[in-house]
């Protein structure tokens, strides 16, 4: 019989050659990472200042008009691509067969969508709001916009929150009697809650940090605050690249760290939102 | 309102089910009595989980299964097309092989069941809790922790939580799929001792791989294979006095 440890033997050398390889990686991964982040921090936080964060513009830069923006643009965004995105999934998982021609044709179309650079997606909303619908850069038609782009992320995380609640649940539930709907929305969907607000807040990190299409929908005016969603606005992303841009390296370097900040609390916030949810349904043990 | 109220006893004419083209029940004709425990053995793969499903109708979730047959409960046809099937279903409960308790609290599971059916008064609910909590005989160990995660308990607690929470929905049939399979012998003799209090007000049908259970809780057997029903008589007759050559065979485990 073939000795099974003498592979392993004889390629120590290259074993241990991969070990190290990949634990230096690792290290300037995570080097590259703090980096980024000391950098920003250093550089930004002793630049934020009252006036900074809530002045008024016409005195000094303000991202004011950039925080209201941000906070419109993630309202609008996820008022709408929540509930058409999670319909979606539900209607793909619960009322189609899930091995079926159209949940694969649909499969594809969503990877393929959240695969598209957001620039493109920028140009269509440009195309279609700013141009064909005659609105101008607005807050609404670059909410719109964002909405399309994490529409397929949303559709597709909230699909996989479904197929993961245990078949039993369901058959457990129809055996007592209870329809469809009830089981659906009693059962399936609790005990998906967890994954789907995840899905959600990721999806409002992806809104917060998005620039490209922003520029092309709703302006970059950073000075004023948007009279109302059918004005034009900017967000803290576009702040960034305007005060860079126009020899205001401070304040741009300030803006990052209030960026910053924001999507490091969003993470944690949906990891935290994550286990409560799965306290409460009682899955953890 | 409830046309299966009171109705316990099951007739099944030329049963015929196929999933696709595959013919999985062969022309099965039973008549399960009222009131007592009848098993269903044979190989793993001949058609037991598959029969009982047709009796609450979950193989209607199942695509391409189609159903031929006469099937009733009391006088009433439960494949006939104004058949209420979560009627049904409330009247003919289900517990399967592995326990699968709703994530959510001890009381919260059993009250689905009465929920779905309309019931929200606090206080009726609490009595439903509590009766059908004490009839799986899990009362004592809950009654402390009724807030607490269904999931916490073990698995032996929790499929005497699904047996009541089945109990909850007030069910005149029981159909068990091999409950005690995933349990130790503990939790399984507290299980048959119960289907010996239950079937006191309603009927049993147990699908069971364990010979010595379906002779100790039993009061009728069929013995499956490959898709036919081979025999069905008196738990006692099965199991000492055959009629068919296979069933002797597999009841003395000289079966493949
Ligand atoms: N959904 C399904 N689609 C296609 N074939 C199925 C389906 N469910 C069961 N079958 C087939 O029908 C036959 C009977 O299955 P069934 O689950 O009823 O057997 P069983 O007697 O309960 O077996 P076990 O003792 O292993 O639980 C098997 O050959 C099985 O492969
Ligand atoms: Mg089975």
């Amino acid at each position: 019989m073939k000795n099974l440890n003498s592979a392993g033997n004889g390629n120590r050398k290259l074993f241990f050659a991969l070990r190290i390889f990949c634990t230096v990686a690792l290290g300037v991964s995570l080097l590259c990472l703090l980096a980024v982040v000391a950098y920003v921090l250093i550089n930004g936080v002793t630049k934020i200042s009252g006036d900074l964060l809530f002045g008024d513009y016409s005195v000094s830069p303000s991202i004011l008009p950039a925080i209201i923006g941000t906070l419109q643009l993630v309202g609008i965004s996820i008022l709408i691509a929540v509930p058409i995105g999670v319909a979606s999934a539900i209607f793909l998982v619960e009322y189609t067969n899930n091995k079926g021609r159209l949940m694969r044709v649909i499969q594809v179309a969503t990877e393929t969508l959240a695969g598209i650079p957001s620039i493109v997606y920028g140009l269509f909303g440009y195309l279609i709001f700013v141009v064909a619908f005659g609105w101008g850069y607005s807050m609404l038609g670059g909410g719109i916009t964002l909405a399309i782009m994490i529409l397929p992320t949303i559709v597709r995380s909230t699909q996989e929150s479904l197929v993961a609640v245990q078949g039993g649940l369901r058959e457990g539930a129809y055996a007592l009697g209870a329809s469809k709907v009830r089981t659906i929305f009693k059962i399936v969907l609790p005990s998906a809650a967890g994954g789907i607000v995840t899905a959600i807040i990721l999806a409002i990190g992806r809104v917060v940090s998005e620039s490209a299409v922003l520029i092309l929908t709703i302006g970059m005016v950073v000075k004023d605050i948007p009279a109302s969603l059918m004005s034009p606005g900017t967000s803290l992303a576009l702040d960034i690249y305007y005060f860079a841009s126009h020899g205001y390296p401070d304040e741009a370097a300030a803006t990052a760290v209030v960026l910053l900040v924001f999507v490091i609390c969003l993470n944690l916030l949906a990891g935290a939102l994550g286990k409560i949810i799965k306290k409460s349904t009682g899955e953890t043990k | 309102m409830n046309p299966f109220q009171g109705k316990m006893n099951i007739s099944v004419k030329d049963c015929n089910l196929y999933y696709g083209d595959f013919h999985a029940l062969k022309n099965i004709n039973i008549e399960i009595p009222e009131k007592k425990v009848t098993a269903f053995i044979g190989p793993s793969g001949c058609g037991k989980s598959t029969f009982l499903k047709t009796l609450n109708r979950m193989n209607d979730l199942v695509e391409d299964c189609r159903i031929e047959g006469e099937y009733k409960i009391g006088d009433v046809d439960i494949y006939a097309k104004d058949t209420d099937i979560n009627m049904l279903r409330k009247n003919v409960g289900m517990v399967f092989q592995k326990p699968n308790p709703f994530p959510m609290s001890i009381y919260d599971n059993i009250a689905f069941a009465p929920r779905t059916f309309g019931i929200t008064k606090k206080s009726e609910l609490d009595e439903i809790v509590e009766l059908s909590l004490r009839r799986a005989s899990i009362w004592d160990e809950v009654k402390d922790r009724l807030k607490k995660s269904a999931l916490g308990m073990s698995g032996g607690q929790q499929q005497r939580l699904c047996i009541a929470r089945s109990l909850a929905a007030d069910p005149q049939i029981l159909l068990m799929d091999e409950p005690t399979s995933a349990l130790d012998p503990i939790s399984t003799g507290k299980i048959e001792e119960l289907m010996d209090e239950l079937k006191k007000d309603l009927t049993i049908v147990i699908v069971t791989h364990n010979m010595q259970q379906a002779a100790r809780i039993a009061d009728k057997t069929a013995f499956f294979l490959l898709g036919e029903l081979v025999e069905y008589d008196d738990t006692d007759v099965i199991f000492t006095s055959p009629k068919d050559e296979k069933t002797e065979r597999y009841i003395t485990g000289r079966f493949g």
